[in-house]
């Protein structure tokens, strides 16, 4: 049974700003599947004494103390830019949005 | 744009309100990285490997942050999660460099909690939904094209100093039975919202700078029909924009509506200079940001014991301040409103702090301060005068040594930037005459206005007006007016 459809699979890779052909939509949706079967398979076995996981560490509250560090200089931040305007990150033409 | 007149929109439809809230926290760093948070710094110049997502950075949440969170929780009587994550909103904006926000999705810090304000004598009990806490982004600037908007631009830069403020975004449960008080509720739950977060110290609730700013939801139905769809509108910067958003949008869509048309579920930006909104973009559902739990941060998990000191400790609300105050001050609710109103409460209770009745501190900032604020079309607070400016003023009109003139020529010249009470009174001479310099004033006046002098004189006490005018002109504004009307009638009688 095939749980996820190609247009699922067109939908994530738009959100995801991947081109992805025509054939490779059918081979995504194919994978995506035996994907989400194998983590369905995972949550047969959670039982109700294993709770649910976001993080492999039992740990809570690691916080840092609000204190100021050493911020990097422009010249630093900027270093890897592709493109540099007015000490600003230059990016291409943002479509289809406003914010 | 059509619209039907928000009166006669009203007369068929009731609106349902939903605000979101994002505020700024006043930390010294990031939310989860050490670079300063300074508003007006050059660009790019607090980021570092963690905000910017370089390869291999990390996360570590910022505890100050989540204290103010918790506090803030606390204050609009939320319930505060015994454990939450925070996730990952993905989306494809340069905003952010990471390709995704860190927020929180379906585990907030602080939920179920509720708001009350106060429209025309009504109490409004505004439900809050959550308070949550996240990262602000970036700001970009979009160059090119005729409008500096992203329409027509050629290209955008970007500066990251904002990215990865702790932003505390507040969200209220859907507000209905407000009816035509839609637009001023929505008003007055913003501006009791930041006297909250003042009270509570936890941002400067700077709204010219963005640092408080709400997205506005409204929709239409009929008397008993299900709520209709919402629309959105973003970034809406000032109280004014708040009430005005409200109504211009009950009146766009009751226009819709009437005319057999569907409302869109989307965003919608306003127009300060219109009062109108204009379409945005079609409203993503959540699903598409794809949330999750960040796997860079751990969970947090509250003491119950922290959270219970931060709720004792927790300042006295406004409210609640508010209604000690004017018990303290014997005034009445439509004074004490007009003082809310004009952002006078705070800047009173400082006077009378340095040493002013309350009463004459409530007359000099609602009066002459108050005219001299709406001349110059500031905020009250943003005089350049202190409360202890006013109460040596207030003083020394109850000492004797000015009167009602010279104060207001004291105040003028400290609010003209001419130094202390004292250095302006000296500077520009603002002395009440004594009583030597008076008799002699009085003894001129007398001599010079015969007329009037005969009339009291033989009984008729009312002409004694003209003469202590005259006597006030003669003496340059610094004649004790009472005093000089005691002498005039003692010597005519």
């Amino acid at each position: 049974m095939s749980a996820i459809t190609r247009d699922e699979v067109a939908h994530l890779a738009k959100l995801s700003r991947l081109a992805l052909t025509d054939d490779e939509l059918g081979h995504f949706a194919t994978q995506l599947d035996v994907i989400i079967g194998s983590v369905a398979k995972v949550a047969e076995i959670a039982a109700e004494d294993v709770p649910p996981s976001s993080h492999a560490l039992p740990l809570t509250n690691v916080f840092r103390a609000d204190e100021v560090r050493q911020s990097l200089t422009p010249q630093q931040a900027l270093s890897g830019a592709p493109a540099v305007e007015d000490d600003r990150f230059r990016v291409p033409r943002i479509l289809g949005e406003e914010a | 744009m059509s619209v039907i007149a928000f009166d006669k929109a009203l007369e068929r439809f009731e609106p349902v309100l939903g605000l979101e809230t994002h505020v700024e926290l006043g930390t010294a760093s990031k939310m989860f990285c050490g670079c300063a948070t300074g508003f007006g710094a050059e660009p790019n110049t607090q980021v570092c490997p963690t905000c910017l997502a370089f390869p291999g950075s990390l996360p570590v949440a910022n505890e100050a942050a989540i204290e103010a969170t918790i506090r803030i929780g606390l204050a609009l009587n939320c319930s505060i999660a015994e454990w939450c994550r925070f996730a990952r909103k993905n989306y494809f904006y340069p905003d952010m460099p990471k390709n995704y926000q860190i927020s929180q999705y379906d585990e907030p810090l602080c939920f179920d909690g509720y708001l009350d304000v106060e429209v025309g004598g009504q109490t409004y009990r505004v439900e809050i939904e959550r308070v949550h806490l996240e990262e602000d982004t970036g700001k970009s600037t979009h160059v090119g094209g005729a409008t500096g908007r992203i329409h027509g631009a050629d290209y955008s830069i970007v500066d990251y100093n904002r990215a990865g403020i702790p932003l505390v975004e507040i969200v209220t449960k859907p507000i209905t039975g407000t009816g035509a008080m839609a637009p001023e509720v929505a008003r007055a739950y913003g501006v009791e919202l930041r006297e909250i977060m003042r009270s509570l110290g936890v941002s400067d609730v700077r709204m010219d700078q963005g640092s408080m700013r709400f997205d506005v939801n409204v929709s239409l139905n009929e008397p008993g029909a299900p709520w209709g769809t919402r629309t959105e509108t973003k970034n809406v910067n000032s109280f004014r924009s708040v009430e005005r958003s409200v109504r211009g949008e009950i009146e766009r869509q009751a226009f819709l509506l009437t005319s057999g048309e569907k409302i869109i579920q989307e965003t919608r930006h306003f127009h300060e200079d219109t009062g109108t909104t204009t379409s945005g973009r079609s409203k993503e559902e959540a699903q598409d940001y794809r949330y999750f739990p960040d796997p860079d941060l751990v969970p947090i998990a509250p003491d119950p014991t922290w959270v219970a000191t931060l709720r004792d400790t927790l300042p006295e609300l406004p409210s609640v301040k508010r209604k000690r105050l004017q018990s303290e001050w014997s005034v009445s609710d439509h004074d004490m409103e007009s003082m809310y109103n004009a952002g006078a409460i705070d800047l009173v209770e400082a006077t009378i702090a340095a040493g002013a009745p309350a009463a004459d501190a409530r007359k000099w900032w609602m009066g002459e301060l108050a005219r001299r604020a709406n001349e110059s079309g500031t905020a009250l607070a943003d005089l350049p005068i202190t409360p202890g400016d006013v109460a040596r003023v207030s003083e020394l009109v109850a000492s004797g040594s000015l009167n009602d003139k010279l104060a207001r020529a004291a105040l003028e010249g400290i609010l003209a930037g001419e130094g202390s009470a004292d250095e302006v009174i000296a500077k520009r001479g603002l002395q009440i005459a004594d009583e030597g310099e008076l008799l002699a004033i009085i003894d001129q006046v007398l001599a010079d206005n015969t007329d009037a002098a005969e009339k009291v004189r033989s009984g008729k006490v009312a002409a004694v007006g003209a003469l202590v005018g005259a006597v006030m002109k003669a003496s340059r504004g610094k004649a004790d007016a009472g005093r000089a009307r005691e002498i005039i009638l003692e010597k005519l009688s």
